[in-house]
């Protein structure tokens, strides 16, 4: 059968998602532009080439609406027969692009595609697309939308997390984000964002805070209280989860993923593909999957999905050398070690998300990219790369050193 | 034309004055639409009509809305979703054609104005509106499980901006004219009919414009519509939220926010039919037929006449109450409310001044709400005489005794009571636990002695249970009716036996839960169970109100009383006895299931130890059931025992007294409502599970399906009140 493997990756710094945030001045089209510009040119690739650029983008309204992968393409420089979509899977919308541009690979859909996904939430907010599954009453009821910070509270209370778990957890994450930074361990993905003078407007994460302190975490208030009991979400929940009396609500600003800007970019080819581009391949895509869980508390799927891939890839978690499971919250990773009977050591040790932030649509991307580097850095072969999202699902893929 | 009288002016404006025949208040008669339709085919072809005032022709009020036994027959005859939606469709699209007709029309609002009503007035292109106290407007179809079916959802939201509207639709809001005009509702005041009519005329003679704002290009609503509206999280994410929070098991305050959230963003035509669909599902749906029953039988009981055709039941005139606790309170405050002289005598004089008191500071906040004047606050203050002297019982009619529950304080009270008691008076007891036929023995006059249970507190608890003694008269019955009825109150008649219907009733509903406890239930499964089915007070919640010592006395009263074994309460007992034995009898001892804290009470950690939990637990599902179906079994045997009459006192008394989820329709519409066979069947699984209390009784089912049919075949020949 037909392979399909990672020939490159690369991400822009992630920026704070709010005004004034290193991004927030790149219109969303130029951050896609510049990573595939960006992809393009450091292996000199012809274009010619790639079938498809594949990218997620979460809320694809206004500014980043449009197939904004097509366009970006053609600013970029892509030879014209080159096509783009879209792609939204919510949180997963960056690994589905690489997962879909695998399928088209080995499917024989071309022999090489560019993956990836961009997200400007500084620009263009978190919900701003006013979709069915919270806006219509009907949809909202239908899928048991309830905000994701009250199902990572859920989890946290079912597994008897307390704050101070969270938090810790949340420190670990700052210290091995700013440890990686420190180390250089993110030099060869990084590329920095350029404004329309040519100079460079962001080189690094900014949302990291090294040295962050379970003190510092704790003067945060938790996020989610408020509106679990106002909007009656907390009772919601409850009607799902009767055997819970109470929601504890423990995660803040600080024990969260972080609201940040950003993209990134995945070369994904068939073995042809390395004799005609004279690329070598990094990794090679063992298995995916896709999975749908319990939609209210949302965020309960990468255990069942890292088991359905590896069961494709005939494997068991012993086999995998590292993990990444997106920070989305603490509780969610937290809980992922719990179930799949792993240590902390396995498991996002460059940071995550709660340190350097989760640009909805191009996090997969992203976090599949820093595991390809920790394997090579720490010549180890396998990991398993998985993330949460909305109305519960989930997503994993399996990637080997070549 | 039968319903509207027309007349056209010199000056060209038309008058149509809206009579219905054959209703004392105009409501919206298939004969009504078709009239309608005719004065608009007429107006339009007729061009020196100029425009056009539509008032009402009775002095009751402009227009009380749908005929709601109308609703009702439909609902029984078994009105399809489809047929419902093809109804509003064919009403609403005479409302779209009167706004639509060419001619401006105004709406002169000589009175109240609800539900169709309103909806008729909002079709005009404007609204002057009697400014009396009295009147209110507003559309209250949510309360039927409805929704304003002929445009309202579509043409409020288009006039107030979708975030002003919602509230008013999903409440049912009735507002007074000042603040319906603050709202927008209506355009203009006017302090006299002869005001109303030439303000309505004033302005048609201006030549104003026969066009609606939303079918004017360029019209967008006050706010925006729309998910990308900037109220749309507010408004659509977290009112949908809040809904299902709150009122999960009630189809129609989502149907309104999905009516109003697809409907706006499309043109008039389109949402209102967008809004017809939504009402076709809603009336063609159980609850709403639950709900209008229930809103028929509420007013039908507050009239009912139980005695002899030609018994004229007595008019209170001076009513005492003997014990000023918070009942003897409450019921003194609520007669003097509804303008009966009250003699409130206590062993106290001061406590009795103190309940007096009382009622003069919960008047008073009816004054600072604006809801009532000054004086009439007053009044109603001085028509109650407080006293410690029996002598001051001279002459009342009928006399209510709240006093403690002890047979010989009772006994001790009838005397004064009898000695100043009016010839022929009634004497009342409020006992909420002791038999009224062994109060009654020794009385000179057990056929006009009755129980009278009220549930506290007395000025909110729509529910009185009359309690029929072995010799009570059926006159005294209705007399007792009449009082009930004249205090704004809703009475059911329940036949003496242990604990009358409610008590009986309520004691399943906390007992099941203790009894699941005991089987190793959760307790905050069956706390949230009971929630999400709709209980306002999960049943151990509710029992630590109550609290645990009085359980046990309870229990412990059944048995001296020698009382058949199923009034003992033996799968609950353990329960409550374990809880006497530590000591945590409810709230009053700051612990009982819950514990109790300042920040506000959390279900006791002891209880883990105490009522070890099972393995697997029940679904929620059903220890809902439990919990409802407990309660509908222990109403079918009331019927069957003949301790009630019919399924509307079980209804009644079962939502209006203890809560039981109105969605339902009450304790034994809950059987039709999920149907006779799946009831059954589930018991039958429940009998196996959790005892035998859960078998359903052939008897029991047996009266269940024969008041079933009575109620249909009453409801088609509508030969029966009590339909």
């Amino acid at each position: 059968m037909a392979e399909a493997f990672i020939y490159d990756h690369l991400r822009t710094p992630r920026g704070k998602g709010r005004p004034g945030g290193g991004l927030n001045e790149i219109t969303p089209i130029e951050l896609a532009r510049q990573v595939l510009e960006g992809l393009q040119s450091r292996s000199d690739l012809d274009t010619a080439l790639v079938e498809d650029v594949i990218m997620g983008i979460v809320t694809p309204v206004g500014e980043q609406g449009c197939d904004m992968p097509r366009i970006a393409a053609l600013m970029a420089g892509y030879d014209e027969q080159v096509t783009g979509i879209q792609v939204n899977r919510f949180c997963a919308s960056a690994l589905e692009s690489v997962n879909l541009a695998a399928a088209k690979v080995i499917a024989g859909d071309g022999m090489a595609m560019v993956a990836g996904g961009v997200e400007s939430m500084s620009r263009v907010p978190i919900f701003g697309d006013g979709g069915a599954c919270y806006s219509d009453p009907n949809a909202n009821w239908g899928s048991w939308y309830i905000p994701q910070g009250i199902g990572a509270d859920t989890i946290a209370t079912m597994e008897g997390y307390d704050r101070e778990t969270v938090d810790a957890y949340a420190v670990e994450s700052q210290a091995r984000a700013a440890h990686a930074w420190q180390n250089g361990w993110f030099d060869r993905s990084i590329m920095p964002v350029r404004d329309v003078l040519g100079d460079v407007v962001l080189a690094r994460d900014e949302h990291v805070r090294a040295g962050t302190t379970l003190a510092d975490l704790a003067k945060l208030s938790p996020v989610f209280a408020g509106m679990g009991k106002r909007d009656g979400l907390d009772a919601i929940m409850l009607q799902r989860y009767p055997e819970i009396e109470t929601i504890a609500h423990v995660h803040t600003a600080g024990n969260s993923s972080g609201i940040v800007d950003g993209a990134a970019a995945v070369l994904v080819g068939n073995a042809d593909f390395g004799a005609a581009s004279g690329l070598k391949p990094r990794a090679r895509i063992r298995s995916f999957a896709t999975i749908g869980t319990e939609p209210a508390i949302m965020l309960t799927g990468p255990g069942p999905v890292s088991r359905k891939a590896l069961a494709r890839a005939g494997m068991d978690v012993s086999d995998i050398d590292l993990f990444e499971v997106n920070e989305a919250f603490a509780s969610v990773v937290l809980r992922y070690m719990r179930e799949m009977g792993i240590e902390h050591d396995r498991v996002n040790v460059a940071g995550g998300a709660i340190a350097m932030g989760h640009p909805l649509g191009a996090t997969g991307a992203m976090i599949l990219g820093t595991v390809i580097d920790e394997l090579e850095r720490r010549d180890l072969n396998t990991a398993l790369v998985t993330l949460c999202a909305a109305a519960g699902m989930a997503i994993a893929t399996i990637v080997e050193r070549v | 034309m039968t319903t509207i009288h027309t007349s056209l002016d010199e000056a060209g404006i038309a008058l149509w004055q809206v009579d219905v025949p054959g209703h004392a208040f105009n409501v919206l008669t298939p004969e009504f639409f078709e009239d309608l339709e005719k004065a608009i085919d007429e107006a339009a072809a007729n061009e020196a009509v100029r425009g056009v005032i539509l008032t009402s022709g009775k002095p009751s009020g402009f227009m009380a809305g749908a005929d709601v036994e109308e609703i009702l027959d439909m609902q029984a005859g078994g009105l399809t979703p489809t047929q419902g939606a093809a109804w509003a469709m064919a009403n609403g699209g005479v409302l779209r054609k009167l706004e639509t007709c060419g001619k401006p029309v105004v709406a002169a609002i000589n009175g109240l104005a609800l539900g169709g009503g309103l909806e008729l007035a909002l079709a005009c292109h404007r609204r002057v509106l009697l400014s009396r106290r009295d009147i209110a407007v507003g559309l209250p179809e949510v309360t039927l499980g409805l929704l304003p079916g002929a445009g309202g959802t579509q043409r409020l939201a288009r006039m107030l901006g979708i975030e002003k509207a919602l509230p008013l639709l999903l409440k049912g809001t009735r507002l007074d004219p000042e603040k319906a005009h603050a709202a927008g509702i209506v355009e203009d005041l006017a302090d006299t009919e002869e005001a109303l009519l030439s303000r309505a005329r004033e302005w048609l003679l201006a030549g104003p414009s026969a066009a609606q704002p939303w079918d004017v290009k360029g019209y967008r609503i006050p706010g925006g519509a729309g998910p990308l509206a900037p109220h749309a999280a507010r408004s659509f994410q977290a009112g949908a939220s809040q809904l299902r929070a709150r009122q999960g098991r009630y189809p129609a305050p989502v149907a309104i926010l999905s009516a109003v959230y697809e409907g706006t963003q499309v043109a008039m035509d389109v949402g209102l039919k967008i809004e017809a669909k939504y009402f076709g599902r809603l009336i063609g749906g159980k609850v709403s037929g639950n709900l209008v029953r229930a809103f028929l039988r509420q007013n039908r009981a507050r009239k009912r006449d139980l005695a002899a055709p030609g018994y004229a039941p007595m008019a209170v005139g001076k009513l005492g109450v003997i014990g000023a606790g918070m009942m003897g309170a409450g019921i003194a405050n609520v007669a003097a409310g509804a303008g009966i002289k009250v003699v409130l005598l206590d062993t106290s004089a001061e406590a009795a001044q103190r309940a007096q008191d009382r009622a003069a500071k919960q008047r008073q906040k009816e004054v600072e709400r604006g809801s009532r004047s000054e004086a009439s606050a007053r009044e109603i203050v001085d028509r109650i005489t407080p006293t410690a002297e029996a002598g001051d019982l001279g002459g009342c009619d009928l006399v209510i005794e709240a006093v403690f529950e002890d047979r010989d304080i009772k006994g001790a009270v009838y005397k004064d009571a009898l000695a100043g008691l009016a010839e022929g008076g009634v004497l009342a007891s409020n006992t909420s636990t002791l038999s009224i036929s062994s109060l009654a023995q020794g009385l000179p006059d057990p056929a006009r002695f009755i129980g009278m249970h009220f549930f506290s507190p007395v000025e909110r608890m729509p529910l009185v249970e009359i309690i029929a003694g072995r010799e009570t008269s059926t006159a005294t019955m209705a007399d007792a009716f009449a009082l009930a009825g004249r205090l704004r109150k809703t009475p059911i008649l329940v036949h003496d036996s242990p604990g009358f219907y409610t008590s009986r009733v309520f004691c399943t509903y906390i007992d099941e839960a203790m009894a699941m406890l005991r089987e190793g239930v959760s307790p905050a499964l069956i706390e949230n169970a009971a929630r999400e089915a709709g209980f306002p007070a999960p049943p151990l919640a509710v029992t630590d109100e109550v609290s645990l010592d009085l359980q046990k006395r309870v229990i412990e009263q059944a048995k001296r009383d020698g009382l058949d074994a199923r009034f003992l309460r033996a799968h609950a007992e353990p329960v409550v006895e374990a809880m006497n034995g530590r000591g945590r009898l409810g709230r009053k001892t700051g612990g009982g299931f819950y514990t109790f804290t300042d920040e506000g009470k959390h279900l006791w950690e002891g209880l883990a130890e105490m009522f070890p939990q099972a393995k697997v637990q029940p679904s929620a599902d059903d220890v809902a059931k439990r919990l409802l179906y407990i309660q509908a079994l222990e109403s079918a045997r009331c019927l069957a025992e003949g301790v009630i009459d019919d399924e509307a006192s079980a209804d009644l008394g079962s939502v209006l007294g203890i809560g039981y989820p109105a969605w339902t329709g009450g304790a034994l519409s809950l059987i039709s409502t999920v149907g006779i066979d799946a009831f059954v069947a589930d018991c039958q699984r429940f009998a196996q599970e959790a005892g035998p209390r859960f078998s359903p009784d052939p008897e029991a089912i047996e009266a269940v399906r024969a008041e079933a049919a009575r109620v249909r075949k009453a409801r088609a020949s509508k030969a029966s009140e009590t339909a």
